[in-house]
């Protein structure tokens, strides 16, 4: 019987805190069938061992904030067969896009005391900004169950059953009373794509966001439900400002908030 | 091999860490004449964009910092703004504070243990390659990482990143029964982290011990995790509000990293060797007894061994989980709740990775006006390189290869978590 070639899974980060790709370590029940069935070709936080490429699956955590990783992320680009971003770092360039509201030179002379030995772009940006993607998982961090969909789905040639709904869903999904109705508490459910899981609302607090803006949200209501409940206009800044402040919708409804 | 010929140890990208780094270590003729830790993991200013942010975000933010020990930064900020507004956290939420710590040291020892540094001990580039020829211990390490991470999710919702802590305690607190559950699975872990470090003490270790100034925290009657003086093995004493005064981050000429030195004495070790060798007698009993059965003494400053000393704190950590869930009593409310005042607030908790130091000032408002944040690896880089100095020393003879993969262990020895890169960018040395 001729041997059947196993597909070569790579795993490349960017600025982040490892937290995605770890996610992969975190499968304890998954991790050895799953490895018998893929071969990991490169993956550094796990392996020495280097196989070169092409890859059929790159899973590329983290957000592009400088010059050297803007080359990088196109080798990569071109070694892989499908790319796949984890992680709202690679989605939307993460928590350290907060920069991309300031003067990020600023930002380099509060944290270290000689800035010009310090080389990095005034802006975060997501993996598609520069290159083109085939998928992109939500989440900070996402969540190892739809990690395991999005590989099985790549591998065998499907469309990853990964649902653009929002947080709401799955907290009736749960039978998870809602926090802002009974409780008064804001919360970003309404507008933010499903997949943790509901954790939030199910441990007695409003969700924060961290997998992103859903498909159509609709952030200009759940911002006046959200003024109702005694946010400030600086609340509602900071509110769409964490995790994914870089993408679209949040972004946009920030500005919003700001003081002239 | 020719007098004066140079060989160059190159490893361009360090496996088995966290985050980016590389290695570089010169040899000219039969003298070590470079020893480069290079960090190249790309700045994130958590420091700069604190500022303007309320105080109770800090704990989700400043856990973005790190996917393996979140818990060393939800809990640090927490402390830091406690300590801020005068609140203290006692009673059962403070026990739970410990009990998720406990969870995180289980599954971030764990990981370390069987898949990061053991593949080293026993020839294999990684715990994938290792399993195929020993199955049971990498499932064993498994079952004891998944343990750590089902005390991580009950308690905080998930493992990395947990939503469940806030300034005051938590959201919400589990029922005594939801934490009964969790009993058998840790009282199988104590027997398997004691057969793990029987194990452990079979490997052959490199006689490589050194002198270090180890720093730790200390309590007056538990192991240190969360509370505690800062304490060395060469008089330090300190309340953890007295850090800035003795401990500096350096701004190398020949390097863009701060490094984190003591004030007037040099490096420091922190982590697993300098909890163990400073708390040994806080330890109950029968670890001790575990640790000494395993040839272990009550210091231990050989870094190579450092795999031995997270293994008897898994042993700890399971055993304190059982303890902290036998005298539960679920509290009246999840948190305490906390007014903003204007001031400076300190945290520190022991990290697995060693001591991780927040400093926050906010104002009436409850807005961050300032924020320092100093990570284990940050303070342990000098001591990293310091060790690979005199590792490489004695063994320039060594082939390449050889050579190389034993100068990775010297640096995994540490457990290095690159991506905390709040306070640290890129490390050159280069002596010609």
């Amino acid at each position: 019987m001729a041997k059947v070639r196993k597909p070569k899974l790579a795993v490349w980060k960017f600025a982040s805190c490892d937290g995605c790709q770890l996610s992969l370590l975190e499968c304890e029940d998954e991790l050895l069938a799953l490895a018998n069935n893929i071969e990991i070709a490169y993956f550094p936080e796990a392996s020495r061992k280097v196989v070169k490429g092409p890859y059929d699956l790159s899973l590329v955590e983290g957000s592009i904030t400088t010059a050297h990783d803007v080359k990088r992320i196109h080798e990569v680009r071109k070694s892989s067969r499908a790319l796949v971003t984890i992680g709202a770092c690679a989605t939307a360039g993460g928590i350290q896009a907060l920069r991309n509201f300031k003067d990020v030179k600023e930002f380099m002379s509060i944290v270290y005391a000689t800035p010009k030995f310090i080389s990095t772009l005034e802006k975060s940006t997501p993996i598609s900004d520069h290159v083109y993607v085939d998928f992109e998982l939500r989440g900070c961090p996402i969540n190892k169950e739809q990690l395991l969909e999005v590989i099985n789905a790549f591998l065998n040639g499907r469309k990853p059953n990964v649902s653009p709904h929002s947080v709401c869903m799955e907290c009736k999904a749960r039978g998870v009373v809602c926090v802002m109705v009974a409780h008064g508490t804001p919360c970003l459910g309404p507008v933010t794509q499903a997949g943790c899981g509901a954790i939030c609302p199910a441990y007695h607090r409003g969700c924060y966001g961290c997998f992103g803006p859903k498909e159509t949200p609709h952030t200009r209501s759940l911002s006046a439900q959200m003024k109702k409940l005694g946010a400030s206009e600086a609340d509602l800044v900071r509110v769409y400002r964490t995790f994914n402040a870089g993408s679209e919708a949040f972004q946009k409804e920030s500005f919003l908030h700001e003081k002239k | 091999m020719k007098k004066n010929k140079t060989k160059t140890i190159q490893v361009n990208y360090l496996a088995r860490v966290e985050g980016e780094g590389s290695l570089r270590v010169k040899i000219k003729g039969q003298k070590v004449s470079e020893v480069a830790l290079k960090i190249f993991e790309p700045p994130r200013f958590f420091e700069a964009f604190l500022r303007g942010r309320h105080f109770t975000e800090a704990p989700d933010i400043t856990a973005r910092i790190c996917g393996i020990c979140p818990i060393a930064y939800e809990l640090g900020a927490s402390y830091a703004m406690e300590q801020a507004c005068g609140v203290k956290v006692t009673g059962p939420i403070r026990d739970l504070r410990r009990l998720i710590y406990c969870g995180e040291w289980i599954e971030s020892h764990a990981l370390h243990v069987f898949m990061l540094h053991a593949p080293d001990f026993l020839g294999y580039e990684d715990a994938i390659h290792m399993a195929k020829d020993h199955a049971s211990l990498v499932e064993r390490g498994l079952r004891i990482k998944k343990i750590g991470n089902n005390i991580m999710r009950l308690l905080g919702g998930r493992e990395i990143h947990p939503i469940n802590l806030r300034v005051g305690g938590f959201y919400k607190v589990p029922l005594k029964k939801e934490l009964e559950g969790l009993l058998d699975d840790l009282k199988w872990g104590r027997d398997a982290a004691l057969q793990t470090l029987h194990w452990l003490a079979t490997l052959t270790y490199p006689d490589f011990d050194q002198e270090y100034e180890f720093v730790a925290m200390r309590h007056p009657d538990e192991y240190a995790i969360i509370e505690g003086q800062l304490v060395s093995n060469k008089g330090l004493d300190i309340p953890i509000r007295e850090y800035d005064r003795h401990f500096v981050e350096e701004h190398v000429e020949r390097s863009t990293a701060l490094h984190t030195i003591m004030k007037g004495r040099g490096p420091c070790h922190v982590g697993p060797l300098a909890r163990y060798s400073l708390n040994f007698d806080r330890l109950p009993s029968f670890v001790q007894g575990a640790a000494r059965e395993a040839g272990l003494e009550s210091t231990c400053q050989n870094p190579f061994k450092s795999i031995m000393v997270r293994m008897v704190e898994i042993l700890y950590a399971f055993d304190e989980a059982v303890r902290l869930i036998d005298r539960y009593q679920m509290p009246d409310r999840p948190f305490v709740e906390v007014h903003p005042k204007a001031g400076t607030g300190y945290g520190c908790t022991e990290a697995p990775r060693g001591i991780c130091y927040h400093r926050y000032s906010i104002n009436d408002a409850g807005l961050i006006v300032d924020a320092k944040i100093v990570p284990p690896t940050a303070v342990n880089q000098k001591t990293i390189e310091k060790d690979l100095w005199d590792f490489v020393a004695p063994r320039v003879d060594l082939p390449n290869d050889k050579l190389q993969w034993q100068c990775e262990q010297a640096v995994r020895n540490y457990d290095p978590c690159i991506s905390c890169s709040t306070h640290f960018l890129k490390l050159d040395v280069i002596r010609e």
